[in-house]
C-alpha cells in the first residue's frame, strides 16, 4: 500500500519514517552500482577522469571498480568496438551477475562512430546487448557520464519489481543470456542480435 | 632530409651490387620535391642485401622504421598502335590492293602485384631514411616474398600487419599470423578489389558513398522482402 506523499512528509516531522519494500530495494539497488574495470579507448580516460578527485564518481555510490564481471553491475563500454572485440563485450556481459546496466559510452560505441564505415568497427554495442544508457559525444566530456549515470539511477528507482517492465533478475521468462557472436570468414555472424535490436525506423 | 652522410641512391646501388653479385637492384625515382628514391631490391637476393645495408660500415641501416604494403591491381591500357594493313579499293572499275597505315586502339592488361616499402635508417651514423621495396609476380597465387624479420628484428609485427592486410607470405618469417583481424577472416581488407560486408541496414545520416551503398542494400532487402510475401 503506497503512502502518499504529503502523508509521508508529515509523519517525517512526527519522526515516524514510512517507505514501501521496493523504495527501499531500489534506493539500495541504485546507491551502489558498481562499475566494471575496462576501457575499451580513449572514452576510458574520460571515463578514469570521472572517477578521479574533480568529478567524484563516489558521490553516487560508484567508486568501487571492479576488475571482475562476477561482482559488477554496471558495464561502461568506453569506447571503439571493433569487430575482433565484440565477442569478448558479450561474452563478459554473460558473465556479469543480475541486475546489469549497460552504458555506452562515446559515439563509437553508440554507433561505430568516426570508424563506422570501417571494415573492423561495429556499428554499436547495442546490436548485441541491451543498452540502458547512449551518450553521445568524442569523447563525452565527465560531466556526461555523470549524467548518463545519474539517468541510470533515475531509471532504477523508477523500476517496479513486479508487472510489466520489472527488472530481468526479477522475470524468470526474460532472455538472461546474449547469444556471443562468432567471428566468420567476413564478417560477425550474426550481424546482430534480433531479440536485442532491430533497424529503426528513419524518418525524413 | 638527406644527411650529408649518407651516399645517394645509385652510389648504394652500386655498393651493393659490388657485394651481392647479380643483385639486380633497380632505382625507382620520386619525381616529388622530397626526392626520397627508393631500391627495388630481387626477392631472390633480398635477405643477403638486407644484411649487407646492415652490416657494412658506411652505411649500418640498424634500424627499420617502418614497413608497408601497396597494391597494384591489373590495369587495362588502352594503347593506339600504327598498324599496316591492306585495304581494298575499287577505282577505274578494278579491284586495287594497297597497304595503308591505320591507327587501332588496343586494350591489353598490364598484371598487378603487391608491394612491401622498408624504410631503414641508421642510428649509429645518423642517417636515412634508405626506402627498399620488393615486389610480388602476381596478386593472387604468388605472394610469397621474403622476410627481412631475421635482420631486423622490428619487422616482425608490421610484416604480419602487412600479410593480414595485404596477404602477403613472408617466408622465413617466425611467426606469421594475422595481427589485427582475426584467425578465421578470410579478406585482405587493405586490398584495392575488397568488399566489405554489405552492413548498411541503418545509415540515418549517409552521404556520397555510404548513400550509394545504403540504397543499394535497401533495394535488395526490398525485393527479398517482396519475394518472400509472395
Amino acid at each position: 500500500m503506497a503512502v502518499e506523499d504529503g502523508l509521508k512528509v508529515e509523519l517525517g516531522k512526527q519522526g515516524v519514517f514510512v517507505t514501501t519494500i521496493e523504495e527501499l530495494y531500489n534506493w539500495g539497488r541504485r546507491s551502489s552500482v558498481w562499475p566494471m574495470q575496462f576501457g575499451l579507448a580513449c572514452c576510458a580516460i574520460e571515463m578514469i577522469a570521472t572517477t578521479m578527485a574533480r568529478y567524484d564518481l563516489a558521490r553516487f555510490g560508484a567508486e568501487v571498480f571492479r576488475p571482475s564481471p562476477r561482482q559488477a553491475d554496471l558495464m561502461i563500454i568506453s569506447g571503439t568496438v571493433t569487430k575482433k572485440m565484440a565477442p569478448q563485450v558479450v561474452r563478459l556481459y554473460n558473465q556479469m551477475a543480475e541486475p546489469k546496466y549497460v552504458i555506452a559510452m562515446g559515439a563509437c560505441a553508440i554507433s561505430g562512430g568516426p570508424f563506422k564505415q570501417g571494415y573492423n568497427v561495429l556499428k554499436g554495442i547495442d546490436r548485441y546487448i541491451p543498452v540502458d544508457v547512449h551518450i553521445p559525444g568524442c569523447p563525452p566530456r565527465p560531466e556526461a557520464l555523470l549524467q548518463a549515470f545519474v539517468t541510470l539511477q533515475k531509471k532504477i528507482d523508477a523500476q517496479h519489481l513486479t508487472g510489466q517492465g520489472r527488472p530481468r533478475h526479477l522475470d524468470s521468462a526474460a532472455q538472461g543470456e546474449f547469444p556471443v557472436p562468432v567471428q566468420g570468414e567476413h564478417d560477425l555472424e550474426p550481424t546482430s542480435n534480433p531479440g536485442v535490436w532491430t533497424v529503426p525506423v528513419v524518418i525524413r | 632530409m638527406r644527411e650529408k652522410g649518407l651516399k645517394t641512391v645509385e652510389e648504394i646501388k652500386a655498393a651493393i651490387e659490388a657485394a651481392v653479385p647479380g643483385a639486380g637492384v633497380e632505382i625507382v625515382p620520386n619525381s616529388s620535391p622530397s626526392a626520397q628514391h627508393s631500391l627495388r631490391l630481387d626477392p631472390r637476393h633480398a635477405a643477403a642485401v638486407a644484411r649487407f645495408l646492415r652490416d657494412n660500415e658506411d652505411l649500418a641501416l640498424d634500424f627499420l622504421s617502418n614497413v608497408t604494403g601497396i597494391d597494384w591491381p591489373d590495369k587495362e591500357v588502352a594503347e593506339k598502335v600504327k598498324v599496316i594493313r591492306p585495304v581494298t579499293k575499287k577505282g577505274d572499275g578494278v579491284e586495287q590492293t594497297a597497304e595503308e597505315t591505320v591507327e587501332e586502339t588496343r586494350k591489353r592488361v598490364e598484371p598487378g602485384c603487391l608491394e612491401v616499402v622498408y624504410h631503414l635508417f641508421s642510428v649509429a651514423k645518423k642517417h636515412g631514411p634508405v626506402v627498399l621495396r620488393m615486389r610480388t609476380v602476381n596478386r593472387t597465387d604468388q605472394v610469397e616474398l621474403p622476410s627481412l624479420t631475421p635482420v631486423w628484428r622490428s619487422a616482425e609485427f608490421q610484416e604480419r600487419e602487412v600479410f593480414d592486410l595485404y596477404g602477403v607470405v613472408f617466408t622465413g618469417h617466425p611467426d606469421l599470423r594475422r595481427l589485427l583481424m582475426w584467425d578465421a577472416f578470410k579478406d585482405h581488407p587493405m586490398r584495392r578489389d575488397y568488399v566489405e560486408p554489405d552492413d548498411f541496414e541503418y545509415e540515418p545520416t549517409a552521404h556520397d558513398a555510404v548513400l550509394a551503398r545504403a540504397a543499394a542494400h535497401q533495394a535488395a532487402h526490398q525485393t527479398q522482402e517482396g519475394k518472400g510475401s509472395e
